[in-house]
Order: C-alpha cells, then structure tokens, then sequence
C-alpha cells in the first residue's frame, strides 16, 4: 500500500500547484498573448493593492486610539466609550471562540457530506444534495440570524444546552438561563459555513484521479481504506485550504452572530454565557461613535481582525507545507 | 480617523446626491438620527406637497450626521445628543443646537400572566439594571406591585447592543437618580452595562424581550405602542407613577421648561410635574448661524419654522411628543437668529 501511495502521489495531479509568479516562464507567442498577460497580472496586482491600502487605511485611522491606550489595548477586558478605556480582548475571545467552535461542528460534517457525494452516494443523490448544499449558501446572513435569534436560541435553551451542562459540563457549560451565547453563535456559525467547506472539498474529493481508487480496491482495500489512503491522504492541502476558507467566513461574519452571542463584552470559560465578537462591535457602535478615540478603536478592532486572519491563514500553510513534503520519501 | 470617516460619508452623500438629482433637484440635505428617521420622512414628504422644496435626509446615525455637517456636506445635522464643546469648536462658527423632536422611551417587560401594571422605582430599575435584584419575586418588586402575583423567575436584563439616542436618554435617567450608577456606567450612547445581554436596534431588543420569559429592557415608545408591548409605569421626581404616553412626555418637557437653557443643551430626564413621565428626551437638529448661501439659508429657515408650526402638531400621529407651546416660541426666537 505505501510503495503505491508514494509512488501515485509523487507522480499524481493533486500535488500542491507550483507557486505562479507574475512573470512567469511559459512561452509567449505573439501580442495577444503579452497583452492577456498584462491584463491579468494588472487584476491580480489590484488585489495586493487593495489589501495593502485597506491595512494602511485602517493602521492610519487607528492612530488616536493607538496613541490613547497603547498595547494596552491588547491587553485590557474593559470597553467603556464613556471612560474613553478600549481594550480588545472580550471581542478577540469570542471572535476566536464562535469561529473555533464553528468549524469544530462544521469540520467532520463538511468533509463527511463530501466524501458521501464524491465517494459513496448514488448518483441520481449527487445532484440534488449538492443543489441544497447550494441554497444554503445563499441565504444572506440576516437570515440566519433572525432564524438563530427566533428559533434556534429557544430550542438551545430548552434542549441543547442543559444536554450540554449534563454531559461535559464546568467550566465550559455551565447553566444560564437564556440562549443567547458563545455556543449558539458556533453552532449558527457551523451552518453558515458548512456549505463553504462542502463545496471545495468535494471539488478537491472529485480531483483526485480514478486510477487511484482503482489500484486501492485491486490491492484489496476495504472502502474505508482506500477513502483514507487514496482520496483522503492526497487531498489534505485542499481540505485544509476549505477549511481555512471557512474560517475566514466564520471571523468575519456579523450580522447573523451579533443576533445570536449576546452583545456582552465578557471572557469567560462558559460558553453558555452571552458574549461580543470583533465584528459585532464595529457594526453595533460605528455608526453612531462619536470621539475620535473611539472611532480609532473601532478602526483599530477592525486592523486586529485583519491581523489575526492572516496569522491564521498562514498558519494554516506552515501546517500543510509541514505535513505534506515528506510525501515523495516517506 | 476623521478624514476615513469624512470620506465614506462624502462618498455616502455622493452617491445619494447623484441619486437624488436625477431625480428632482435637492435643496436641502440632512443627515444624522435614526430615531428622527419616521418623523422626518414624514414631515419632509409633506413639506415637499405643500411647499414644493425637496429635503434630502439620511438617517445614518447621530454621529454620522455630525461628521456630516461638520464636513458641510449637509445643510443640517440631526442628532440625538447635542454638541459637545469639541464639536462646536469644530463647526467652524457659531450653532444652534434646536430640539425639534420629543420621544420617551419604556421599560418594556415580558413576566407570564403580566400584561400590564407593573409599577417600578428609579431605585429598583437601577438595581435590576446593576444586577443587584436578579429574581421577579425579590421583596423590593413585590412591594411596589401588591395586586400582581409575580412569578419565581430570573430576570433577564436586555439593552441595545448599538449605539443609540435611545441608551443615552435611559442612562441619563439611570445616572440622575443613582449616583452609584452615574459613578460607574455612566450616562452616553453606548455604555459599559454591568449586567445583560444587548439587542442590535429597537427591534432587537424587543425581539429578545418577547422570545424569553422574565426579560426586561428598554425601547422607544413609539416602538412599544405599536408593537403592543407591556410597558412599565415609573414613580416619578413627584411621586407618582407614570406610564408612558405622549401626554406624560410633553407634561415631562412642560415641568423641565423653567430649567431649559438658552442654547436648549439639556437632557429633561427625571422632571418635574406631577404627569410627567421621567425617560424621555429631545433629539436637535443642528445648524450654523451663518449660512454661506441666502438662498438655502432662506429655505432652511422656512423649513425649521415649518417643522415647529405645522410639524410639531403632527408628532403624536407616530408616537412622538410635540413640544410644549412656551418651548415651541423659544425655538422659534433661536431660529431667528439665522443670518443668510
């Protein structure tokens, strides 16, 4: 099984895509072609631009509160627009919190629905389940969060979380008496981005090549083997990049998690309790913040979240490049 | 952060103005308050029937509206909180701060087998406000409500999670009539609650108000009344308990006459008058005295002194106060004082 692996794997088209450069090296061969490359490379550069100017806007804008509190906002758990004290870790938390629970639900289930579509499912089930799968990506975020808010929280209340507080329990379920929470917010979250993580990784299932799972079964794999030795092992840097994508959406979202966590700027272990995401509070108090100390704040949250999901993300790629570059040796 | 700001709302207003040119041609712009919002549509849609000049405004929050007018892309800001020193300083020239528009806002409640008569006292709100009375059978309530059969049920404490005109009346009372309050949360538009969970806008909190059994919060009246939620009566500065209604607010405005300053910068929260009714409060309409263009300064005179006359007597159609008479004439007198 392992001489096969290496081999087909080595060879194989799901290798991570080498790295494209602008400037690349493929033959040119004539004005059409140079023209469609200048094109091209011109969008792409605008991306870099755009990121870079929203980093720059946002690091200017945030200078008052940055000369106000210093790290100290880094590290502080008070929010008091009247005292003009900005401290960003109560939104950090639940930020962190909602999004790692939300792909700790959305995760095993995402990638389980795609192996059943790619792998096992009959195909007259393929398209109609990938067609919901569709239309539940669709569905604008406020939606989601009237549904959380009116009929989700209740059914958590009622339900869920006394299951929870019984089963696990301290410090991490411990009663309240409402279902606003960290916990309903990763679950509503797990539902918004399971569609994002089905999506890619069923395209990056259906990538790997037949041949694969045909040589798995020739040597007498059992289905579960040749999931997890031929599509499974492959398509790692792919699942990694679907989830990651996940959780990108999952730290950004707003709408539908303010309606949901509570809006209470609080760290706690229980994630029962109501809590704020960096999102929510930009949403919430933009609008009507007046003072140019808090107004920088909220810039400032909002070049934290920039931050943090590009740490993430690159963090993401250290732990596929890590995982995946002994695959020719092994 | 300022000039960011200033250049989404001019990008804001670009937009908007665009819009609306196509369309007629403006001549006036406002921007600012969302609780003005209905009022302002309302006034303004007629104002353009009668008058045949079209007022432009953009309810996007108090402070937007401020940065707006600052930035002169409107001809008048509407904001739930008057200037402060800084703004003025700002404005490039003398303001005038006009109260235009007079709302309450309830203690809404939502107590199994309670639909009305729940009595309240500042103390007690303020208490179940700092998480110091949890239960709807604490003595404290009990006592205050004899006929009611008040149930073993913890209260759930609900407040706006967005910054609002609405927080900053109910926490100016709540910092009127405790000063361990006015010490430590304070009195603004957003503030730092020791207790509860936040709703985003009126329909949030009364969204989380109606779902859970034992919540208490606070909404606009004209929210409350039209959505038929139950309302508490509160004990007011003269003793007696009130229930909010536009009478009991411009009662309130009435008993706060005598205190009203000259440049009208003053929350009325917790007034005099024995039919007052104690959260309520004004939200202004800024402008400068100077106006750079006569011909639009004329329209914006024309048009405040409308909104004061005719406007005024319209207000309780959607639940907002009119002003009392002796105010309206104060006003006026200020408006007056615009050159052009």
């Amino acid at each position: 099984m392992n001489a096969l692996n290496e081999q087909e794997v080595d060879g194989g088209a799901v290798k991570p895509a080498l790295p494209f450069f602008l400037f690349g090296k493929f033959k040119e061969v004539g004005f059409g072609d140079k023209l469609f490359r200048g094109i091209t490379g011109f969008f792409a550069f605008l991306i870099l631009v755009l990121a870079l100017m929203t980093f720059l806007a946002l690091w200017v804008n945030s200078g008052p509160c940055f000369k106000a509190m210093g790290w100290k906002f880094l590290i502080s758990s008070e929010w008091d627009p009247i005292q003009q004290k900005f401290g960003a870790v109560p939104f950090v938390y639940g930020t962190l919190v909602s999004s790692f629970l939300a792909l700790l639900i959305a995760t095993p289930l995402g990638l389980g629905i795609s192996l059943f579509l790619t792998e096992l499912a009959p195909l007259n089930l393929r398209t109609p389940v990938a067609f919901v799968v569709d239309i539940l990506a669709a569905i604008p975020s406020v939606v989601y969060g009237l549904w959380g808010m009116f009929v989700l929280a209740p059914i958590m209340q009622a339900y869920i979380d006394p299951v929870m507080v019984k089963v696990i329990g301290g410090p991490f379920f411990v009663t309240t008496s409402i279902g606003l929470s960290f916990f309903t917010a990763g679950v509503i979250l797990s539902i918004m981005i399971l569609p994002t993580i089905i999506v890619i990784s069923r395209e990056v299932f259906e990538a790997v090549p037949n041949v694969y799972r045909e040589s798995a079964k020739a040597l007498g794999a059992t289905d579960w083997e040749t999931i997890q030795l031929s599509v499974l092992k492959p398509s790692k840097p792919g699942v990694v990049g679907a989830v990651m994508l996940g959780l990108g959406r999952a730290l950004g979202e707003t709408m539908a998690v303010t309606m949901v966590i509570g809006n209470m700027a609080q760290v706690t272990p229980n994630l029962l309790a109501p809590g704020h995401s960096m999102a929510s509070v930009i949403a919430n108090e933009f609008t009507e913040a007046t003072g140019d100390v808090y107004l920088a704040a909220l810039s400032e949250i909002g070049l934290l979240l920039m931050v943090i999901t590009l740490v993430l993300n690159i963090a993401a790629h250290l732990l596929v490049w890590f995982t995946t570059r002994n695959y020719g040796r092994a | 952060m300022k000039n960011f700001k200033k250049a989404i709302l001019a990008g804001v207003a670009g937009v908007v103005l665009m819009g609306a040119s196509m369309a007629h041609a403006v001549d006036l712009n406002g921007a600012g308050s969302t609780f003005d919002n209905p009022i302002f549509q309302k006034w303004f849609h007629e104002y353009y029937t009668a008058n045949s000049t079209q007022v432009n405004y953009q309810s996007i929050g108090s402070g937007g509206g401020i940065q707006q007018w600052l930035a002169k892309t409107v001809d008048f800001g509407a904001t739930d909180a008057f200037l402060t020193d800084d703004e003025t300083q700002k404005a490039g020239g003398p303001a005038l701060n006009l109260p235009v528009v007079l709302g309450a806002v309830c203690v809404s409640y939502n107590i199994p087998g309670i639909d009305s008569g729940l009595k309240l006292t500042p103390k007690v709100l303020v208490d179940i406000y700092m998480g110091k009375i949890l239960n709807w059978n604490d003595p404290a309530i009990v006592e205050l409500n004899p006929d009611l059969t008040l149930p073993n049920l913890v209260i759930n404490v609900v407040r706006r999670s967005d910054g609002s005109g609405t927080t900053n009346i109910f926490t100016s009372y709540l910092s009127k009539v405790s000063t361990a309050w006015a010490t430590s949360a304070g009195w603004g538009k957003s503030v730092n609650f020791p207790v509860g969970v936040g709703g985003k806008g009126n329909e949030g909190v009364a969204g989380i108000i109606r779902q859970y059994p034992g919540s208490i919060g606070y909404v606009e009246l004209a929210y409350a009344v039209q959505n038929k939620m139950a309302f508490a009566a509160l004990k007011n500065k003269a003793g007696k308990f009130v229930e909010p209604s536009v009478d009991a607010t411009t009662a309130a405005a009435e008993g706060a006459m005598h205190k009203i300053p000259s440049d009208f910068k003053i929350m009325i929260t917790n007034a005099a008058g024995e039919g007052a009714y104690p959260i309520c409060g004004f939200s202004w309409v800024v402008v400068r005295v100077n106006q750079d263009d006569p011909v639009k300064g004329k329209k914006l005179v024309d048009l405040l002194n409308w909104m004061l006359d005719t406007g005024n007597g319209e207000a309780s159609t959607l639940y907002y106060a009119p002003l009392p008479d002796a105010l309206v004439a104060k006003v006026k007198d200020a408006v007056a004082t615009i050159k052009f």
